[in-house]
């Protein structure tokens, strides 16, 4: 073979090679979401929504207080973490954006995006389960406080960067004082940007198990009380995976899909959001 | 930095007698919300350390991680096989998922009409999107399976067979293993290695492709001696950002990796990682040397990851800085 068809075999074959991973990496998607709605989809029913978790052994059941657990968990995460996360982010971006701290708050906060969430369960575990006693709802929100500020201070930097600086000077010309120009001017401008951030964050905890299972750790039965060890889903679909009822593990399935479908609706939200305006 | 943005920052010196009440208050406020950002990750790694305490002094830093035994029955605790098992199983996931992920990147930069490239790198970035619960629940009940009939004894009937590498793939048929969980992780992190790999590669200068394409190079020889050459420090940047990832995520692993502390040549054997054992066992652990070891292997999991993450960010932002300087 002389060089010209080996170099052109070569380049055929890796690119074909490049073509079949690509298809590798779609089948892993469409495999996930064929066998969540195949397994999931039939026990979508209305008393997934209006029954409590099933006991060992129980007939009926649904994910009500799981779903309403959760929700409460999401809703405490994200009223801790966004607040924190936005003014931080505005830090970042307009009061301190060449200041010496920001440098190593822009950086550790980069690493805290991606540091393994059991890591803080059990950080949260130490600080407020063994003080208060108990596991209780209120550390499980802050867990996952804990995992949206990262998110949100990032997106938040960035979107709030985006906005021009002659805004800033306009603003500051009518004689704004810097608090006014960046809640008014800069902040009004990046809104969206900023809410996608949240949103995203909300995707991201949505399904977060691992700082749940020894913070807000789960609970059978109804409750609303935040003191108290909370129903969610991601321990729910844990526990129940890995129990041994047929009934445990549909409804497993059933709430995969709910957090999935969750997860991707937001996820595709906030991509029509960000969509670069043509 | 742009040198000339006029913006007064809230720490230029002698500054801070002109600026308005709301200034300094809302300013403040963005300080102590940023310094918080700081003070989590210290108190972290403080609360760890204090709560690991317990069982570093009993055996010693060393000994603790050095040591394979783990039995609650007799209070000895060693962190060697869940740290083997979290290594073991993130390097499979890097060996599968960086061949794959630089074959996608090179699809969505290189091959795809452009009608193509937002489609599949949607696609591909809604792999990470799906939480890792899910991952763990189709891996438990229908990849493990699968992998059990179809992919394992090939495996066994061929690498299997060979000299030196062969008992690395031999194992019970349950599906249930360290190579299993090293599959599971490939996939996780396959959309952000993926992810930066495009990114990257878009910051090639368009002359230098033109160029190489002009003296009659094929695609696979301008991606592999121009364009990758030139972005080898963030390519390892995201290689290193998997990494972080997979060595960190832990419900996938629980569900696959059969949660036993023993060590094993063989990849197809049950085995266990630091974030599986601590969250299968942190809420049933009784007694204050128990406790203190599992949140000792939390200690060492996220300093092994803070490394990890800490040098890709400084690779990527290296990248980004040469980008910078090329344009």
């Amino acid at each position: 073979m002389n060089i010209y068809t080996r170099r052109k075999v070569v380049n055929v074959f890796n690119l074909g090679a490049s073509v079949c991973t690509t298809l590798f990496g779609l089948f892993f998607l469409f495999w996930l979401l064929w066998v969540l709605f195949a397994q999931g989809f039939t026990h979508l029913n209305w008393d997934l929504f209006t029954l409590d978790m099933p006991g060992p052994g129980a007939e009926a059941g649904g994910l009500r207080n799981a779903i309403v657990g959760s929700l409460m968990l999401t809703a405490v995460g994200v009223l801790i973490g966004a607040p924190l996360g936005v003014l931080a982010g505005i830090y970042l971006a307009e009061f301190g954006r060449y200041a010496w701290i920001s440098h190593p708050v822009r950086f550790i906060n980069d690493v805290l995006l991606s540091a393994p969430s059991i890591v803080i369960g059990v950080f949260v575990y130490e600080v407020m389960v063994v003080p208060m006693g108990n596991f209780s709802g209120w550390s499980g929100g802050v867990a996952l406080a804990i995992i949206v500020i990262p998110v949100v201070v990032r997106t938040t930097e960035d979107m709030m960067r985006l906005v021009p600086d002659t805004l800033r000077e306009a603003a500051a010309a009518l004689g704004a004082p810097q608090w006014r120009v960046v809640t008014s001017v800069v902040l009004r401008a990046a809104l969206s940007g900023v809410m996608t951030g949240i949103l995203l964050a909300i995707a991201r905890i949505a399904g977060e198990t691992a700082p749940l299972l020894f913070t807000a750790l789960n609970n059978q039965f109804f409750t609303l009380n935040m003191d108290k060890p909370m129903a969610n889903l991601p321990v729910t679909i844990f526990n129940f995976a890995m129990g041994p009822y047929d009934n445990w593990h549909d409804l497993a399935w059933a709430g995969s899909l709910l957090i999935t479908l969750t997860v991707l609706t937001l996820n595709i939200l906030t991509r029509i959001f960000l969509r670069p305006k043509q | 930095m742009n040198a000339e943005s006029p913006i007064v920052t809230a720490d230029t010196p002698g500054n801070s007698q002109k600026r308005s009440l709301g200034d300094r208050l809302f300013g403040g406020l963005t300080w102590f919300s940023a310094v918080a950002v700081l003070l989590v990750l210290g108190a972290i790694i403080l609360m760890l350390f204090m709560g690991a305490r317990p069982a570093f002094e009993k055996y010693g830093f060393w000994g603790f991680i050095t040591s394979a035994q783990w039995n609650p029955v007799t209070e000895m605790f060693g962190a060697l096989s869940p740290i083997v098992g979290t290594l073991v199983s993130s390097l499979i996931a890097i060996l599968i998922g960086v061949p794959v992920s630089f074959g996608i990147a090179l699809f969505i930069t290189e091959l795809a009409p452009p009608w193509l490239k937002r489609p599949v790198g949607t696609a591909i970035e809604l792999l990470a999107a799906i939480p890792s619960i899910i991952y763990g629940m189709w891996g438990l009940f229908v990849f493990a399976p699968f992998f059990a009939d179809y992919i394992q004894p090939i495996l066994t009937d061929t690498l299997g067979e060979l000299p030196l590498i062969g008992p690395l793939f031999q194992g019970p048929p349950l599906g249930i293993s360290v190579f299993t969980a090293g599959i599971i992780l490939a996939v996780m992190i396959i959309p952000f290695i993926a992810s930066v790999m495009r990114d990257v590669f878009e910051t090639v200068p368009a002359e230098l492709r033109e160029s190489a394409f002009g003296v009659g190079s094929t695609t696979w020889e301008v991606v592999w001696n121009v364009v990758l050459p030139l972005t080898r420090v963030g390519v390892v940047g995201g290689i290193m950002l998997g990494l972080g990832r997979a060595l960190g995520e832990t419900m996938a692993v629980t569900f696959v990796i059969g949660n036993a502390h023993k060590l094993h040549w063989a990849l197809f054997e049950p085995g266990n990682s630091i974030a599986s054992t601590i969250a299968n066992e942190f809420t049933e652990a009784d007694g204050e040397v128990y406790t203190a070891a599992l949140i000792g292997l939390g200690l060492i999991l996220f300093i092994i990851t803070f490394i990890v993450l800490a040098l890709a960010k400084l690779m990527l932002l290296h990248m980004s800085r040469q980008a910078g300087r090329q344009t």
